[in-house]
């Protein structure tokens, strides 16, 4: 695989193009490239460079919402494809996402849910307004690694509590990773209601999110058998 | 000449609400169904939640909407005179944390917080409105609204901006300002308190919001509509784009509100913000958020609306230079766009927290924004002639009998926080805010309340605090101190 084929994918994130990378990994595929290996070493790289350039403050919000639209647009050519040879790609760990109960602000959590998604991650949003029991079963079925709570106001943040309570109560906790988010949040606030991290924003999320998956991984390795 | 300053020309004005008149028509507002019969009743096509408001009918709703309304103090004088130009200071709103004033480091706030800011706001003439400014982190949830409301009543005779925090507690809150008032009809006649209601962005009336603007209406409470466009995020990225929408959320909350009773008090009003691209927060001290403020208004005063913007607040985490800049830049732009009511003064880390040091500060900011629109008068026949004509070169002026008589006039003295050389005071402008903080709550006196209705407000505390577990009433409890 010519190295600028992958640099051409990479350069498409980072455009944020998604005709361009959808186009690319079309072609690749009709080259005979391995799906995994057009993704490994052409979109992720391109993610990764967005993630690091917008750390920078080189790139913005919509330029990275951009470039998760262009991964979607790649990752819909080699789904099938993927699926039909039996492969997935690696995927980082299962997120249920949603905001609190009383709470019907979405814009924090979709984009959190976006860059997680460009980043392996499989997200499945709840949506706003929900209650903590509906985390909870949510989580169960889906096999959640880590739940994200989100809330805009200082009235519903309050409701994040509700639902570390509901996962408890259906002893999920020590199986979930619960992470809180949203603009009255602090990492003060989310020690205090028991929750394993906080994000100050989506791209500090998708950093919060890889350390949880790791500390779980660390957890079950200690775990007694 | 009372100077203002606008932003945008009539054309473009008339421009802005041509495409708000489209956009609550088509793609329409989603409204809940509590409000559904009565929009259908009055011609409103409503699919799928969403109403499509013909422009005529929303038009003659802003129609009937009063162009002015006063709020009351507790002796039952109009205090806060919405309408026309009239600019009025109040604290920012539900607060759930505050800076210590110890540590200056955010913690919830509680009760005792309130109070004090209660009282340093009842003692600054810059507020001509309090707030339930914060929410009381040491009652429970359920009745976190209206207790903040009982606080400010017990503490303070000024009117104030509050806001309930779901459907049913409007009822809670309204029967406290009802049992203050002496009846409803009274509260009706003579209201007191105004209450927040936020449609959310983009043009969607929750069934909390629709059904307290439908129910404030029925009350004849002054409702105050607080729409909050977040520019690049739920609302189109240009600041016009983002006023069109306000004007669409304001229009057809109005619509609303005037079919449930045409010619109930309403405030066009809002807390507009840009959208960090890079943070995602949403900047209150940014310029682009004031510029939002200034447009937006100017856009209700078109419409001969009484206004009202969320200004005076700071995104930084603490009262320092950053804080103090935003918040005074945007004092001064609320004033001079002629806002009737400007909330926020005392916010700061993008609202989340309140500040009682900053407070003081942002009144000093608001006291020069107060002075800056009284603008400059020619007091005399001559302006600088007759006086020349008795010091001559001599430029002895500080002798003259005119400069005793207008110098008060002319200037604006500032507390000591603001440092002009006086000495004895802390060097730093954190250390003179304490010192007047402390100064203010020393000073301060509790209302003269008649035993009478503390009784009543008592046993209605404690009534309603028993269905929530609340086993005392802190903040109230001390009241044989306070009492004198």
């Amino acid at each position: 695989m010519p190295n600028d084929t992958f640099s051409a994918m990479r350069q498409s994130i980072i455009d944020g193009a998604p005709d361009a990378a959808s186009h690319l990994a079309r072609q690749a595929l009709a080259a005979g490239i391995a799906a995994l290996e057009a993704i490994n070493h052409g979109f992720v790289p391109g993610m990764h460079a967005v993630g690091e350039q917008f750390g920078q403050g080189k790139m913005f919000l919509p330029d990275m919402m951009a470039s998760a639209e262009a991964m979607r647009a790649a990752m819909a050519v080699f789904d099938p494809e993927l699926k039909r040879l039996g492969t997935e790609r690696p995927m980082a760990g299962v997120v249920v996402l949603g905001t609190t109960k009383g709470d019907i602000h979405e814009i924090g959590k979709i984009l959190v849910g976006t860059l997680l998604s460009a980043h392996g991650f499989r997200v499945h949003d709840l949506g706003a307004d929900v209650a903590g029991e509906q985390f909870a079963v949510r989580a169960r079925e889906l096999g959640a690694d880590i739940v994200g709570v989100s809330a805009l106001l200082t009235t519903t943040m309050r409701n994040q509590r509700g639902v570390l309570e509901a996962l408890e109560k259906a002893g999920l906790r020590s199986q979930v990773k619960v992470m809180v988010g949203g603009a009255p949040v602090t990492r003060r606030w989310a020690e205090e209601i028991g929750a394993d991290g906080y994000a100050k924003d989506a791209m500090s999320a998708v950093a919060l999110a890889r350390s949880l998956m790791e500390q779980k991984a660390r957890s079950l390795l200690a775990e007694p058998v | 000449m009372r100077p203002k300053l606008e932003l945008l020309d009539r054309a473009l004005v008339e421009r802005i609400l041509g495409e708000a008149f489209q956009l609550i028509e088509d793609p329409g507002v989603r409204v809940a169904p509590y409000v559904v019969d009565m929009l259908r009743s009055a011609g409103v096509t409503v699919e799928e939640g969403v109403a499509h408001i013909p422009e005529a009918l929303a038009r003659r709703s802003v129609e009937l909407a009063p162009r002015e309304f006063s709020l009351y103090d507790r002796t039952g004088k109009p205090a806060v005179r919405y309408g026309g130009d009239q600019v009025h200071f109040d604290p920012g709103s539900s607060c759930l944390n505050i800076l210590d004033p110890k540590t200056q480091q955010s913690r919830p706030a509680q009760s005792d917080d309130l109070v004090r800011l209660v009282k340093v706001a009842e003692m600054l003439p810059q507020f001509a409105a309090q707030s339930t400014a914060m929410v009381c982190n040491d009652v429970p949830q359920e009745v976190g609204d209206w207790y903040r409301l009982l606080l400010v009543l017990w503490y303070s005779d000024k009117p104030m901006v509050t806001g309930a925090f779901s459907a049913s507690s409007l009822h809670t809150l309204l029967e406290l300002l009802v049992i203050e008032s002496g009846g409803s009809e009274a509260l009706r006649q003579k209201p007191r308190a105004v209450f927040d209601v936020c449609p959310s962005p983009p043009l969607n009336w929750s069934e909390f919001a629709s059904q307290n603007l439908v129910d404030l209406a029925r009350a004849g409470v002054p409702a105050e509509i607080v729409s909050m466009p977040l520019a690049g995020a739920t609302a189109p990225v240009t600041l016009a784009g983002s006023v069109v929408q306000h004007a669409a959320e304001c229009i057809s909350g109005i619509t609303i509100h005037q079919l449930a009773e045409p010619g109930a008090p309403i405030v066009w009003g809002g807390a507009p913000a840009i959208f960090d691209m890079r943070t995602g927060k949403t900047p209150m001290g940014a310029i682009e958020s004031a510029m939002l403020d200034m447009a937006c208004s100017q856009v209700g005063k078109y419409l001969g609306l009484p206004t009202h913007a969320y200004l005076v607040a700071g995104d930084g985490k603490a009262v320092d230079a950053q804080v103090e800049m935003e918040s005074g830049i945007s004092a001064v732009l609320g004033a001079l766009a002629g806002i009737n009511m400007i909330s926020g003064a005392g916010m700061l880390d993008f609202l989340a927290c309140h500040s009682i040091e900053k407070l003081v500060i942002d009144a000093e900011a608001i006291a020069s924004a107060q002075r800056l629109i009284e603008g400059i008068e020619p007091r005399g026949e001559s302006l600088a002639v007759a006086m020349f004509a008795q010091t001559g070169l001599h430029g002895d002026f500080l002798k003259l009998k005119e400069t005793r008589a207008l110098f008060r006039k002319e200037q604006h003295f500032p507390s000591a926080v603001i440092d002009r050389g006086a000495s004895g005071f802390a060097a730093d402008i954190l250390g003179r805010a304490r010192e007047r903080v402390e100064e203010l709550v020393v000073g301060y006196r509790r209302p003269e309340i008649s035993s009478e209705w503390e009784q009543e407000m008592l046993a209605f505390a404690e009534r309603e605090g028993r269905k929530a577990g609340l086993a005392e009433l802190p903040g109230v409890t001390n009241v044989e101190c306070t009492r004198e």
